[in-house]
């Protein structure tokens, strides 16, 4: 009987699961998750979760109940160890072993971890699992100055949802400007001005050197702050020591095909953990998203249900900060060229990233509308001209033919 | 518990009794009714949970705030005067019995 095996129960992974069962898969699946909590979504962690909007049970992605119904074994709190892709079999902490006919790795990403000579400091956090929230959540009940290093989108995201709860929050970023890497200057500018008028501190061009015991944090220019909480968020490292130590060929992630395939046969990697050729990138990446993870789950259920569709999913981001909710479609970056559509004062515009003349990519805020248009545009491969997106009175949807 | 029905594309039907405070969208994703997407988990960023709601409790139905009207004007489905987001509608007492139907694409 086919079996699949699935390592991971993050948006990768329990799509996979549910993929396989809407379109038929009559074979048993295993869905493995090293943690103890039924599956559940992480991006609300550092935003609906720990602003006490979501609850734990709102961020599940099923009840118990949808498992069973289903006939998908969970297996929580469980670690697996190692693969043997030759005799096509996981090996779990207790030294269970689990046989597949089809192995999923969706093992995700572990934060990158602040090194001060080769030391990690004991009192710096990060956020990365429901534990992590849970753990933080109780931090912030007790601690008023919260120095957070990174300004990317969790560092900000946590650096809000921290001052609306009346903490003095510092920020500290290596860039010129907050996410740097992943946006334009207008928009990095629209977050930094809002961040100090909510009474965010934000040092702009700052290291920390070091950080002592006592939560003194130390800044390149000399001086230090004071912290009750230390939070950093400064990127993730993907999960790759298992299909490693297998003998899948890894760089800089699980290297994978249109299919998801790795190099061994039977072995499909997707996720943040994967390394894939993305058409809208026009090179090899890493995604680190919702979108990304539930499209390759579905790719590689695909595959292995023998209805191969290669990967060609337009890429989409999110993030939210007060009330700025910033929604990013395609891969802009290495325009050559952009053009606002809207007002930037009124806090509600996008932007239409262009190269050589072609649409790649559209930043919208607080236009969701912009958005979801923006995603049909690049799927369909339909490229306005610049006058057409400047000029309000073309609804962008009449652009949109199929 | 308020007792929801979802009505599936195909006419399947699903009677849920849901908790006070939990959405349309989390009673349908998390009991299994197909044809609720809500890729984005429920942060009014995706308009995959679009559902047409029973019109006899629309005046019981929290108002649209701009941000979901302007998420449906992006619905893959027809926008229909009873069109919401699922993730928008809390559960309330008032809204026991009520029926939302599942719109052909999302």
């Amino acid at each position: 009987m086919e079996k699949v095996v699935i390592i991971g129960a993050g948006h990768g992974g329990v799509q996979a699961a549910a993929s396989l069962r809407d379109e038929g898969f009559q074979g048993e699946i295993v869905l493995i998750s090293e943690e103890r909590e039924l599956p559940y979504q992480k991006p609300p962690l550092s935003k609906g979760y720990l602003q006490g909007k979501q609850t734990e049970a709102a961020i599940l992605f099923r009840s118990e109940q949808y498992y069973a119904n289903n006939t998908i074994q969970l297996l929580l709190g469980v670690k697996v160890t190692a693969i043997d892709a030759q005799q096509q079999v996981v090996v779990t902490a207790d030294g269970t072993t689990i046989g597949y006919s089809h192995l999923i790795l969706a093992t995700g990403a572990a934060n990158r971890q602040l090194r001060f000579d080769g030391q990690e400091p004991a009192n710096v956090y990060y956020l990365r699992t429901l534990s992590d929230a849970k753990w933080i959540d109780q931090q912030l009940q007790e601690a008023q100055n919260v120095v957070i290093i990174g300004g990317g989108f969790i560092g900000l995201e946590l650096a809000a949802l921290s001052v609306e709860k009346g903490k003095t929050v510092t920020v500290i970023e290596a860039q010129s400007r907050l996410m740097e890497r992943v946006l334009p200057e207008v928009i990095s500018n629209v977050f930094y001005e809002t961040h100090l008028e909510k009474g965010v501190q934000v040092h702009l061009n700052a290291g920390v050197t070091g950080i002592d015991a006592d939560g003194i944090v130390h800044l390149s220019d000399g001086s230090t702050l004071q912290a009750d909480l230390i939070l950093a968020g400064i990127g993730v490292v993907p999960e790759t020591q298992l299909a490693e130590a297998a003998g899948i060929a890894c760089d800089n992630g699980i290297t994978v095909n249109e299919f998801q395939q790795t190099n061994i046969p039977n072995v499909y990697a997707i996720g943040d953990v994967a390394n894939h050729y993305n058409p809208y990138a026009g090179k090899n990446l890493r995604l680190e998203s919702v979108q990304n993870a539930v499209d390759q789950a579905k790719t590689a259920v695909h595959h292995i249900l023998g209805n191969p569709t290669a990967y060609h999913a337009v890429p989409w981001f999110w993030t939210y900060q007060y009330h700025l909710k910033l929604q990013m479609a395609g891969i802009s970056i290495g325009y050559d060229e952009y053009v606002v559509r809207g007002e930037p004062d009124s806090g509600k515009f996008s932007i239409y990233y262009y190269k050589a003349g072609k649409l790649i990519g559209v930043d919208s805020l607080n236009k969701p509308a912009d958005h979801l248009n923006a995603r049909k545009l690049l799927e369909l491969d339909i490229h306005p001209t610049k006058t057409e997106i400047t000029d309000l009175s073309v609804a962008l949807k009449t652009l949109i033919t199929v | 518990m308020p007792n929801i029905t979802y009505i599936e594309t195909d006419g399947t039907t699903h009677n849920i009794e849901l908790p006070l405070g939990a959405t349309i969208m989390e009673g349908a994703i998390q009991n299994d009714v197909k044809g609720i997407v809500a890729e984005c988990g429920g942060s009014c960023m995706c308009a995959t949970c679009h559902v047409y709601v029973d019109e006899s409790f629309l005046d019981k139905l929290p108002a649209m705030e701009e941000e979901e009207e302007e998420m449906l004007e992006g619905a893959t489905a027809e926008v229909k005067a009873n069109s919401r987001l699922g993730c928008q509608v809390r559960i309330t007492n008032e809204l026991d019995g009520i029926t939302v139907t599942v719109p052909e694409e999302q």
